[in-house]
């Protein structure tokens, strides 16, 4: 936001806030009349979520758009965050760039907008109406409501009038209601798309959305809040000039090495001397006396000498488990066949940034087979509507040969098509958008890199379960030849011959040739009845273990027809002797509020069968113990 | 093949049931039912250089319960063999679209298409050396004629012995061949003719009969009927054997007419086991050749991009591989045309009886 708080602050001596902002409503996503809706909402939408979240609140937000005119929208966005202190409400309503976000660099949605203050001036400058703010701290017995405009002259806020309410039993929280110009529109670039999407990246939100009187409401998935992200010092690598030239004549240190080293991430004393010496600047050199040419050798002196890479551990990745809820939460309508296992990468450094990509690729279903595949993009957390030619997202899918992964591409490339949603989140300190308007993520190179490989795993993951139900497809054929036809063949045989029908299991075992496995489901008031079947259709005696992954690590197992050998996150059973053709059923009882789409995704694995010899399960991967520990720590 | 009719019926019964017996025996071993039957294409046929004809080569199919779908069609085989028993218990006899009909009942065995139980029952036929008439199978009646001065003695379903004269006891449409042509059923007796024409159209059969060519050329004329039946072959072959009538083939020029001649002559690729008994390798190929298209200027249409396709296939087609019908399918392809026989009626409707098939027979010595 730094280059549009300087230049802002510039212009201001010419011209008035509200000239700036008439020129520049393309930066600030007011340039039509559609997208200034949606930009009112997510602005305030961001806003609450970032609140919610700093307090460790679990957020409730609703969404109001009534009609009050042609094209003219009252939007009302209220959340349960920690509300905002009476004397602070002005500022933050009717102060153009306010807000400590913009001196801290630190991953967050507020990144990403101008500020809830310009949803103000918009709706100001469109209809002429103030903004109703309602605000209530959990100190207080009471709310605080006043009606804000904006001088734009000035750019400082003006109360109209305020009044003291009482907010029916609400403990804290904010409400604003603004007038503006716009267009609700439905489809791909509408708020209605923004808030499923927002919903998809936060499961730990309840939000709710009333759209002149008809009520859309995403369940929260998750009690879980995201880990808290933290402020980071910036890096010398990667660091703009203008920034850097701002930082050296605000600071307080006196010295250049000093600087150096406490307001930039992992410099030492060392280091900062090492930088002094390649610039080639005295290193007791007042910081605040640095001129632009200093400042630019202090940024070629930093490429020189090494530095270690900055911090990465700063960041919050929404993490596997929560993007495949957070999709569930949102898809389950749609009745999807896979949720691919979401690969959260590890954290890298792009000039200087550290950033985190997240993938995660829904396939099947009810989604549409016809049509490119549907992409949902998010920078921390945000989703991304706009400008998605231009995205490094779209660049990195459409650079994959997705037939390779079994998806249709015309000739390997451009965009895959078929029933698949694929989500990609990029999460940064400092997202690289492509431009002020912060609607799409810049090619650069090592952030293309990392989606890729973020969808390579998804598609790898995809292509095996594809494999596997091609698998299973074709076995099932052969039990309508082992249960059906044989038998038929047998009788049939059997009485022109004149004999009795002979012994078939033998025949059987040699046409099917594997063990079988099959779950199947029966859901009662969220608890969940499973029944596993197992079948020896090899011509050998079987010996196996069977692994069965609970939905969840706290969901409580009520019966079982066969006591299992262990009880943990996970079920464990010893089977021996399973004759050829013999059969055996496990059932399972479950408590804990479960639905649907709780089972999906969970596996049954068998040690003791060899994998081209199984099908229905999976062979138990080498690093079965990893994943126990790993879902421990989840739990 | 021959001897007495209800033997004949026992004897295929006995190799039906030799059938059942395999898979009864092979489920008893603990082993998956198969049964394995030569195989049908193009690959697998060979020049009896001897008789003239191709017939199938030793290659043979497994068909194995192991597939869902060759699973059902052994379990299909089961349900025919019981259907054959019964009709011959009851002295029935059923069409080839009667039994797909009557599979409708079969539940899991029942056929999608005809194409698929006329198959099997081919495949019944090879696998026991039996003929469908011995698993009481008929085809439909499919209505080929012949015209001309021969005498056929045939039983009647009384098993009265009708004398019919083809070109005095009939009317325009001529004598129609029935199913059954073997010589318990149809017989033949004075025989006028120098030579027989087999034609693949009605309208040119229609044609030549109005025209009297019958008489003036004292030919026997038969229409084929596009590609023809077995009765038809069957009785192609018989007059040509028995009675030593050379045998003229009259066709379109176009890639599938060639294919009618290939299976008059030499034996079709499905029934190439059947290649003894209906193929006929003296026929000559008369016309329309695609040199008859250049040479008498005929109007044509444009080859189709399944013709052209054909006629590279018959490239490749072993029944083909003669001087005469290379050139002639090399010439179709270079001039990309095609032309039907009612061609000839550019230069009126006489040209084919004055000019076109005189100096074709001409060309063959018959004329």
């Amino acid at each position: 936001m730094a280059s549009i708080a300087e230049e802002l602050a510039e212009k201001q001596q010419e011209i008035s806030v509200g000239e700036f902002f008439e020129r520049n409503k393309h930066i600030l996503g007011f340039d039509s009349l559609t997208k200034a809706l949606v930009t009112a909402v997510k602005e305030g939408v961001d806003n609450s979520l970032d609140a919610c979240e700093e307090a460790k609140i679990l957020p409730e937000i609703k969404i109001e758009i009534e009609e009050v005119n042609d094209r003219e929208y009252k939007v009302a966005i209220e959340d349960n965050g920690p509300g905002i202190v009476k004397r602070k409400v002005p500022e933050v309503f009717g102060k153009l760039l306010y807000g400590s976000r913009f001196h801290e660099i630190s991953q967050s949605r507020g990144q990403q907008g101008i500020g809830v203050s310009a949803v103000v001036m918009y709706g100001q400058l469109t209809t002429g109406k103030a903004t109703i703010v309602r605000s209530k701290v959990k100190e207080k017995d009471y709310a605080n409501e006043m009606r804000i405009t904006m001088d734009t002259k000035k750019n400082e806020p003006e109360v109209l009038d305020e009044e003291v309410v009482l907010w029916g039993g609400k403990e804290h929280g904010m409400r604003f209601e603004t007038t503006v110009k716009g267009l609700l529109r439905r489809g791909k670039h509408s708020v209605f798309e923004y808030l499923k999407n927002t919903a998809i990246v936060n499961p730990h939100a309840r939000i709710e959305f009333d759209r002149d009187g008809e009520k859309t409401v995403f369940k929260r998935a998750t009690d879980q809040l995201p880990e808290k992200t933290e402020a980071v010092q910036p890096h010398l690598k990667g660091i703009e000039l203008g920034t850097l030239a701002k930082m050296a004549k605000n600071s307080k240190r006196r010295t250049l090495k000093s600087f150096l080293k406490h307001e930039f991430s992992r410099i030492s004393y060392s280091k900062a001397e090492e930088i002094c010496e390649e610039a080639d600047i005295d290193k007791k050199k007042n910081p605040s006396d640095l001129e632009v040419e200093d400042c630019k050798r202090v940024l070629k002196a930093a490429e020189k000498v090494k530095l270690m890479a900055p911090k990465t551990d700063c960041l919050s990745p929404i993490k596997g488990m929560l993007i495949k809820k957070g999709l569930k939460n949102v898809l389950k309508g749609q009745h999807p066949e896979y949720y691919a296992p979401p690969s959260t990468r590890d954290p890298t450094v792009y000039s200087g940034n550290p950033f985190q990509v997240e993938v995660g690729l829904v396939y099947g279903g009810d989604l549409p087979k016809e049509g490119s595949v549907k992409v949902l993009r998010f920078a921390n957390r945000v989703p991304l509507l706009y400008k998605k030619g231009g995205c490094a997202v779209t660049t990195a899918i459409k650079n994959i040969d997705w037939r390779i992964y079994d998806l249709d591409q015309r000739g390997g490339k451009g965009m895959p098509s078929g029933p698949v949603v694929i989500l990609v989140h990029v999460a940064s300190t400092r997202v690289p958008f492509t431009s002020e308007a912060k609607e799409a993520i810049a090619d650069i190179p090592a952030v293309i890199d990392e989606i890729e490989k973020g969808l390579r795993e998804c598609a790898r993951s995809l292509r095996t379960h594809l494999n596997k139900e091609k698998k299973r497809r074709k076995v099932k054929k052969k039990f309508t030849v082992v249960n059906d036809i044989l038998p038929m063949i047998a009788k049939k045989s059997a009485d022109i011959v004149g004999k009795e029908p002979p012994e078939l299991s033998k025949s059987m075992t040699k046409i099917m040739g594997v063990v079988y496995i099959e779950k199947g489901y029966e859901w009662n008031d969220g608890r969940c009845k499973v029944d596993i079947d197992i079948m020896n259709y090899t011509p050998k005696d079987k010996d196996m273990n069977l692994f069965f992954e609970k939905p969840y690590p706290e969901t409580e197992l009520l019966s079982s027809n066969l006591e299992p050998d262990y009880q943990g996150d996970h079920l464990e059973w010893r089977l021996e002797g399973l004759k050829p053709s013999e059969k055996k059923k496990i059932s399972l009882e479950f408590d804990g509020d479960l639905e649907k789409d709780d089972m999906a995704g969970t596996e049954i694995y068998i040690e003791g069968v060899t994998e081209t010899k199984l099908i229905g399960a999976e062979t138990l991967p080498d690093d079965w113990d990893i994943e126990l520990a790993e879902i421990e720590e989840r739990g | 093949m021959t001897g007495n009719k209800e033997d004949r019926y026992e004897e295929a019964l006995e190799e039906l049931k030799d059938i059942a017996k395999q898979f009864y025996e092979q489920l008893e071993d603990g082993e998956v039912p198969n049964m394995k039957i030569p195989t049908r294409s193009k690959s697998n046929i060979e020049l009896d250089r001897r008789k003239g004809v191709w017939r199938l080569g030793d290659s043979k199919t497994s068909r194995s319960a192991k597939k869902l779908k060759s699973a059902r069609m052994l379990l299909r085989t089961l349900y025919m063999l019981e259907l054959i028993q019964d009709m011959i218990e009851a002295g029935k006899s059923s069409t080839l679209r009667e039994m797909y009909y009557i599979s409708e009942g079969w539940e899991k065995a029942e056929f999608s298409k005809q194409s698929e139980s006329d198959s099997l029952a081919e495949d019944m036929e090879l696998v026991t050396g039996c003929l469908r008439e011995d698993f009481k199978l008929r085809p439909e009646e499919d209505g080929a004629r012949l015209i001309g001065d021969i005498t056929v003695e045939e039983i009647n379903r009384k098993g009265d012995v009708r004398k019919i004269n083809c070109r005095d006891d009939v009317g325009d449409s001529g004598y129609t061949i029935p199913y059954n042509v073997e010589s318990d059923k149809v017989t033949f007796s004075d025989v006028n003719v120098d030579f027989m024409i087999a034609i693949e159209t009605g309208g040119m059969f229609d044609r030549l009969v109005e025209n009297g060519f019958d008489e003036s050329a004292n030919a026997l004329l038969v229409h084929l009927k596009g590609q023809p039946a077995r009765a038809t072959r069957r009785v192609i072959k018989r007059l040509s054997e028995e009675e030593d009538i050379p045998v003229m083939v009259f066709t379109d020029a176009d890639p599938w007419s060639f294919r009618i001649f290939a299976s008059v002559a030499y034996g079709a690729i499905n029934t190439a086991y059947l290649s003894d008994f209906l193929a006929t390798p003296t026929s000559e190929y008369i016309g329309i050749t695609a040199s008859d298209i250049m040479s008498y200027d005929l109007p044509t249409d444009d080859l189709s991009k399944n013709d052209r396709k054909a006629l590279e296939q018959e490239l490749e087609d072993p029944r083909f591989d003669t001087p005469f019908w290379k050139e002639e399918i090399e010439t179709m392809l270079d001039i990309n045309k095609k032309a039907e026989q009612q061609a000839l009626a550019k230069y009126g409707l006489d040209y084919v009886t004055d000019t076109y098939l005189p100096e074709k027979l001409e060309q063959v010595g018959m004329m």
